[in-house]
């Protein structure tokens, strides 16, 4: 990594973070450059002190980190709080508008107001002029930027557009006539431009529902899963997907559970608060044997907790929710390209097993930018595993939805099929789905559901192995810190030691017989999660006997960064 | 041709004279006299002695969590709106249990018709008051008689512009199948709240107690589609007590506003998945 290059913008809520952001990053991108971008925000929609980080690179990332090379100030606040993280950086600030307290030798003033009011007519301007500065700042050319806002704004008309190149050349040009540190921060766009996305996490799990062929979605806003509903519903119409709001969470399940059990590829997206509501309807779709896919997309609890921040709180509440015990499967992804792709396999799984299927992303993976290879949709395949008119319609026995097999995966009929009738029954039931309260049947019908678990165990994949597989010291991690766990990896090997990570995104039915292979190799293994407990490291010993050496664990609501997880692994004496 | 036979012959977990063989009936015969054929049909139901009844008769059925009868219907109504979609529930839950349900449901309108068994009490979990019994009765829990103002399931549903309300009686079967013909028949959400005698737990709204009151509303001038005059009526409940279809509000169903179910059931339209390398070229 030759190029590595921490921009963080600050300020309230509503000053146009966000945009200023998205289209520098869409920039850096366009330039060639790895990006990740990153948000913190507080649960309003005015005010407060927000950030938005851009790291660009120019190899692969995946994590944030912490130290700052240039902060775009737009309240007080950002300096106050950010001052610290700076690292021999600039501070880009106008201080004709905000008063700093702090005396700080990085500061360079750009009368951004001011440029954007003479050169446009008009304050609002003044974004564009910081934009430009940064891009000269950096020394990139500025025709990237200057298309990224042709396309922001084309809905917006000629004489729009024209203002905000004209607000983007006088902030260029000002750094170039004022800067005393010239091109101190200049960086070098990549020769070699690749394919690549810029895609949220969000984004990217919406994706992978459409490519998977998603009928109908129902769901109940909450932060920081709304994403991806909103996604879902942007593109409805063109997919031919039902979105439909439900007036609650426990709605919203059973609603898709009818659908799903009428033929429609369904799922929900929702958080932990929603979820807690949707347990009793987990455990009717395990009985009733629906497919389902639960998009949780976790955030800091318990009750409201943190709503706009991370934490992976929740898995050991998706392993165990709901009373009486059934089978479930648990993916994590640890990417935007695993977003996608194991979003579609959720629901070929949810198909086949007949059982609720969840992916859990947290709001770090849900709302963070990253550059990555263009997904590839002709991998994506949709398999209903229904059964056929024909097959129906040569069977001479009366349908069974509850078929006693081999493999305890009943073939599937829908309601109206081939003149079939299909009986779907929360109560326990017989193979034809009434209600059958004898103890000879309980078991056959427990056995049958729980058969499911492990079959499907056998076909979850081994853990990833990043780095050498036979290092000293092994990282584990899952879901969504894959990015900063690699990067740890790289960072500590470019120093001379051994460590390798076991990056797991098949989570439940843990393939036991993989992970045992690959952890008991093991020497010593440090479980990094955001959570409080480790809750990861548990489910691997309960049910794969692995005992985990060191934990590192976050629970203050941000994510981990390579730094944060380095600084652990040193405290604990591990490197 | 459907005949009663189709539907089969069960045995049921029902007290004998229970007001539930009333309404089984009059679904049956509603369905047979529509011509439905069971593979036709999808009864989504809750828990609840009422929630049994999907057991009872052949048909698809979605017999899944108290209170939760109406979300899985509207589901399955919209990726198959070729189903005849009934939701059976009863006081307990349709509007305690899955009272927020009811509201919305009204809002969507789906073409579904609810039938609540409104016994007035908790059959299944053996005499406690429902969200309908009546002030003063006194149950194993409301030993002191009941207090809470009781729930008007037709006012609630007129005062929302439910699509269509109405209220039938166990007691009279071929007035009852008439009145779930017609509920059917109609395109929207139509509530047929029942009247329903439970012999064990409800002592004080018996079938005589019900007989000596009801009355058909239907009259010259009562006109389907006056809302005020349709509230007056639901609050009218003592001596004298309306059967009958209150209120008729002709307004797009639920299927009806969503595009693509004009080309066919949801469940069979084909994924536009080749689509997906469009969006993505939007991230490039």
């Amino acid at each position: 990594m030759n190029i590595d290059l921490n921009l963080k913008i600050g300020g309230a809520a509503g000053q146009g973070l966000q945009t200023t952001g998205m289209a520098l990053a869409k920039t850096f991108k366009k330039n060639g450059f790895h990006v990740f971008a990153t948000q913190y925000y507080l649960s309003r929609v005015r005010g407060g002190h927000n950030t938005f980080q851009i790291r660009i690179s120019d190899s692969s990332i995946f994590a944030m980190t912490e130290s700052v090379d240039l902060l775009l100030a737009l309240d007080g606040e950002s300096i106050e709080q950010h001052l610290s993280e700076l690292n021999d950086g600039v501070i880009v600030v106008d201080l004709d508008v905000i008063e700093v307290k702090e005396n700080s030798d990085s500061i360079f003033h750009i009368p951004m107001l001011k440029i954007a009011k003479d050169v446009c007519g008009d304050k609002i301007y003044s974004n564009s002029v910081s934009m430009g500065a940064v891009i000269g700042l950096l020394c990139l050319e500025r025709s990237d930027l200057e298309s990224v806002l042709k396309a922001a704004f084309k809905k917006k008309g000629e004489e729009i557009i024209q203002k905000n190149i004209d607000a983007v050349r006088a902030g260029y040009n000002y750094v170039k006539d004022n800067y005393p540190g010239g091109c101190k921060f200049a960086v070098k766009d990549p020769d070699k431009k690749e394919n690549m996305m810029l895609v949220s996490g969000n984004e990217a799990a919406g994706l992978g529902a459409l490519a998977a062929g998603v009928q109908f979605l129902a769901a109940y806003p909450m932060t920081p899963s709304t994403g991806v509903m909103n996604y879902v519903a942007a593109n409805a119409d063109t997919f031919n997907v039902v979105v439909e709001q439900a007036e609650d969470e426990i709605a919203a399940l059973n609603m898709i559970l009818g659908a799903s059990f009428a033929g429609a590829r369904s799922m929900t997206t929702t958080s932990g608060g929603g979820f807690s509501l949707m347990t009793e309807a987990l455990g009717l779709a395990s009985i009733t044997e629906t497919p389902a896919v639960i998009f949780l997309c976790q955030r800091p609890g318990p009750a409201t907790g943190l709503p706009t921040m991370t934490e992976q709180g929740d898995l050991q509440f998706a392993l165990y929710a709901a009373q009486g015990e059934f089978p479930r499967c648990i993916l994590a992804p640890g990417t935007p390209e695993e977003c996608f792709y194991l979003m579609a396999e959720a629901f070929n799984i949810a198909d086949k097993y007949q059982i609720p299927v969840f992916v859990m992303s947290d709001q770090y993976l849900a709302d963070s930018l990253f550059t990555c290879p263009r997904f590839d949709a002709s991998k994506v395949t949709i398999e209903r595993h229904l059964l056929s008119n024909s097959q129906l319609s040569a069977s001479k026995e009366e349908y069974k939805r509850y078929k006693l097999t081999p493999n305890g995966i009943s073939p599937r009929a829908l309601p109206g099929q081939a003149g079939v009738l299909v009986i779907a029954d929360s109560d326990e039931h017989d193979e034809f789905g009434h209600i059958n309260e004898t103890p000879d049947n309980r078991i056959k019908m427990n056995d049958k559901r729980m058969k499911k678990l492990e079959v499907l165990r056998e076909e979850m994949p081994a853990p990833k192995v990043y780095g050498n597989p036979d290092a000293s010291l092994t990282l584990v991690g899952w879901g969504s810190t894959y990015g900063p766990l690699a990067e740890v990896v790289d960072i500590l090997n470019d120093k001379g030691k051994s460590v390798n990570l076991v990056h797991f995104t098949h989570i439940h039915p843990l393939p036991v017989e993989h992970t045992r292979k690959i952890l008991t190799k093991s020497k010593k293994t440090v479980c990094v999660e955001n959570n409080s407990s480790g809750q990861f490291s548990r489910l691997l010993k309960v049910d794969a006997d692995i005992q985990i050496t060191e934990h590192v664990l976050r629970y203050d609501g941000k994510p981990f960064s390579p730094e944060f997880i380095i600084a652990a692994l040193k405290e604990k004496e591990v490197i | 041709m459907v005949i009663m036979d189709d539907y089969g012959k069960f045995e049921t977990a029902w007290c004998p004279g229970c007001g539930n063989f009333g309404i089984l009936k009059a679904i049956k015969q509603a369905l047979v006299d529509l011509d439905r054929s069971p593979d036709e049909v999808l009864i989504a139901s809750g828990i609840g002695q009422s929630s049994k009844l999907p057991h009872y008769l052949r048909c698809n059925t979605f017999n899944g969590l108290h209170g939760r009868s109406l979300p899985p219907a509207t589901g399955a109504k919209v990726a198959n709106h070729e189903l005849t979609v009934l939701a059976v529930t009863g006081d307990g839950d349709c509007y305690g249990e899955g009272g927020n349900h009811f509201l919305h449901t009204v809002r969507r309108n789906p073409d579904i018709t609810m039938i609540v068994h409104d016994n007035q009490i908790y059959g299944l979990t053996k005499g406690q008051a429902s969200p309908t019994s009546e002030i003063g009765m006194k149950t194993k829990v409301q030993t002191h008689g009941v207090f809470n103002m009781p729930l008007n399931p037709l006012s609630l549903a007129i005062s929302l512009d439910c699509s269509f309300v109405s209220r039938g009686y166990a007691g009279n079967i071929p007035h009852l199948t008439k009145l779930i013909e017609k509920a059917i028949q109609h395109k929207g959400l139509s509530l047929v709240d029942v009247l329903q005698p439970c012999v064990s737990f409800n002592k004080l709204n018996t079938f005589k107690w019900y007989s000596e009151r009801v009355y058909d509303i239907e009259e010259p001038g009562y006109e389907l589609n006056d809302r005020v005059k349709a509230f007056e009526k639901s609050l009218e409940w003592g001596d004298r007590i309306p059967l009958g279809i209150f209120y008729v509000n002709e307004k797009p169903s639920f299927e009806e506003h969503i595009e693509v179910l004009e080309s066919g059931p949801l469940y069979k339209n084909i994924p536009k998945t080749e689509l997906v390398n469009k969006l993505i070229d939007g991230f490039i």
